[in-house]
């Protein structure tokens, strides 16, 4: 069981979020010609690392937020975690 | 090679089991070879082992990182079927279950495929439709389909719940008779032993660090155990896909994800089908042991870690539970997780690369073993013949470019969106 700590309300169970995959895709800037290997890239191609992933989670039975949470895909250990607006460095 | 009879085990039984060959030899990494496989598992076997039949290479390499039947090929449920509506997905795995059938003759190595059937059960009436559908497309396909209403499944499966008060009734299901299991340990060994001895090596505890590439073109690959210098390379790590790419410099259309499977306390016979249930994502087998096979959902996250999390486990059991209610009075005997290529529109990729001379094997999800015969087959043809078949050409890696997706199900990746 992964225990998430949601930056709106604190540590919480995995149960309560929902997963939304990886957070540092960035979609395409608007008003703008976008070829389609960016848009390939946007929509399907994945790094995919083993190790330190920062990813989006839902608080989807909590505050309903979305949140950036950096996690090591291999042991599962969570470093930080953030607001989805959040800068991070 | 020796071959394996009734002959030889009474022979062997006589001397006490002690002048058994060796299956495979464990031989050390030579310089140079024409075709290497990364990855020692079904597909990368199966690949070798076409090689040396189907277009006589034999100065193959199979480099494998752990020990052969120690990945995906041995955490798998077993399921073999070729239930699939699409042309790409129901020809290219039709044509593998005639190498199912074929199989223990084959590689004179028993994998005791067992044709049992398959039922995916329905639980509406729209789920009957589109089973409907996908049937009929099945048979335009020469493959075996029979659309069961809910009498007839109840005298193939009574233990399921039939009762009047379930959240998802049983309407009816579509069953391929002709699916069933094999011995999943069995069959990697059965391969490994025929490609070894057709002159194959097979290189275990080997880890690939690098590619050697110029000019476009591929040169050879670095191992924790020495350079190999290759014409040729094929990738058949399905999990670690997405480790080795970034090596290459490649980002693909697929996400590495963990999925679980159990197994119960073995119990007598009670189930000689493979079944599925429709409201969610849940598969059940009897093993010959008697246990009880059962697999469904990923974790849900990506991950590398071969092991799985109770949330997604309990999950699934409950799905078990709604469809067969006995399973609760069951102990859980062994519970374990295996890492899946999770391509984005939930079908494999069999194809060349930009890299000349570089081939590639993965996207596999949830149904790498069963189609173990055919992507070997294919991707052997692929990298001899330097074309894909046709019975591959749909998988290729720039369909998600040009829109020619499989999405049979559309289920890759992203499970929370089904």
């Amino acid at each position: 069981m992964l225990h998430i700590k949601c930056p709106h309300c604190g540590m919480r169970s995995q149960n309560e979020f929902s997963y939304g995959g990886d957070a540092t895709v960035k979609r395409p800037e608007l008003n703008k010609e976008v070829t389609d290997q960016e848009w390939d890239n946007f929509v399907y191609n994945r790094v995919s690392p083993r190790g330190k992933h920062l990813e989006l989670w839902q608080h989807l039975s909590g505050c309903r937020q979305w949140i950036k949470v950096e996690r090591d895909t291999a042991t599962h250990e969570i470093f930080k975690t953030y607001k989805a607006n959040e800068e991070i460095a | 090679m020796q071959k394996y009879s009734i002959f030889s085990l009474v022979k062997n039984a006589l001397t006490g089991h002690q002048n058994w060959d060796l299956a495979w030899k464990d031989p050390n990494p030579k310089e140079e070879y024409d075709v290497v496989i990364i990855g020692g598992g079904g597909h990368g076997l199966a690949t070798a082992y076409y090689l040396a039949k189907e277009h006589q290479i034999t100065k193959v390499a199979i480099i494998e990182k752990g020990w052969i039947g120690g990945g995906n090929v041995g955490r798998n449920t077993t399921i073999i079927r070729s239930n699939y509506m699409h042309d790409e997905n129901g020809l290219f795995s039709e044509f593998g279950m005639d190498l199912w059938r074929k199989m223990s003759q084959d590689l004179n190595y028993n994998v005791m495929f067992s044709p049992r059937g398959i039922i995916n059960l329905a639980h509406s009436d729209a789920q009957m439709n589109a089973y409907a559908r996908r049937g009929n497309s099945m048979r335009l396909n020469g493959i075996d389909a029979v659309l069961l209403n809910r009498e007839e499944v109840k005298e193939l499966i009574p233990m399921a719940d039939f009762s009047d008060n379930v959240r998802f009734p049983i309407f009816g299901g579509l069953m391929q008779p002709s699916a069933g299991t094999a011995r999943h340990d069995a069959v990697a060994w059965g391969y490994a032993r025929q490609a070894d001895s057709m002159g194959v090596d097979i290189i275990q505890n080997c880890e690939v660090t690098g590619f050697d590439v110029s000019a476009g073109k591929i040169k050879g690959i670095r191992t924790s155990r020495g350079n190999i210098k290759a014409k040729k390379v094929g990738l058949c790590v399905a999990g670690s896909t997405n480790i080795l790419a970034e090596k290459l410099n490649i980002t693909l259309p697929i996400e590495t994800h963990l999925l679980q499977a159990c197994v119960s306390e073995p119990v007598k016979p009670v189930l000689d089908k493979v079944v599925t249930f429709g409201a969610g994502h849940f598969y059940i087998s009897q093993s010959d042991k008697g246990e009880m096979v059962m697999g469904g959902d990923l974790d849900g996250y990506n991950s590398y870690a071969q092991r799985g999390n109770l949330p997604t486990l309990q999950h699934v059991l409950t799905e078990g539970i709604a469809m067969m209610p006995f399973l609760s009075k069951l102990k859980m005997l062994r519970t374990w997780g295996g890492i899946m290529d999770m391509s984005m529109d939930g079908s494999p990729i069999i194809d060349k690369t930009h890299i000349e001379g570089l081939y590639l094997n993965c996207g596999w999800c949830y149904g790498g073993f069963k189609a173990t015969p055919a992507s070997g087959w294919t991707f052997a043809h692929t990298i001899a013949q330097d074309r894909v078949h046709e019975l591959n050409a749909g998988y290729s890696l720039n369909r998600f470019s040009t829109g020619h997706l499989i999405d049979e199900k559309g289920l890759g990746t992203k499970t929370w969106i089904s």
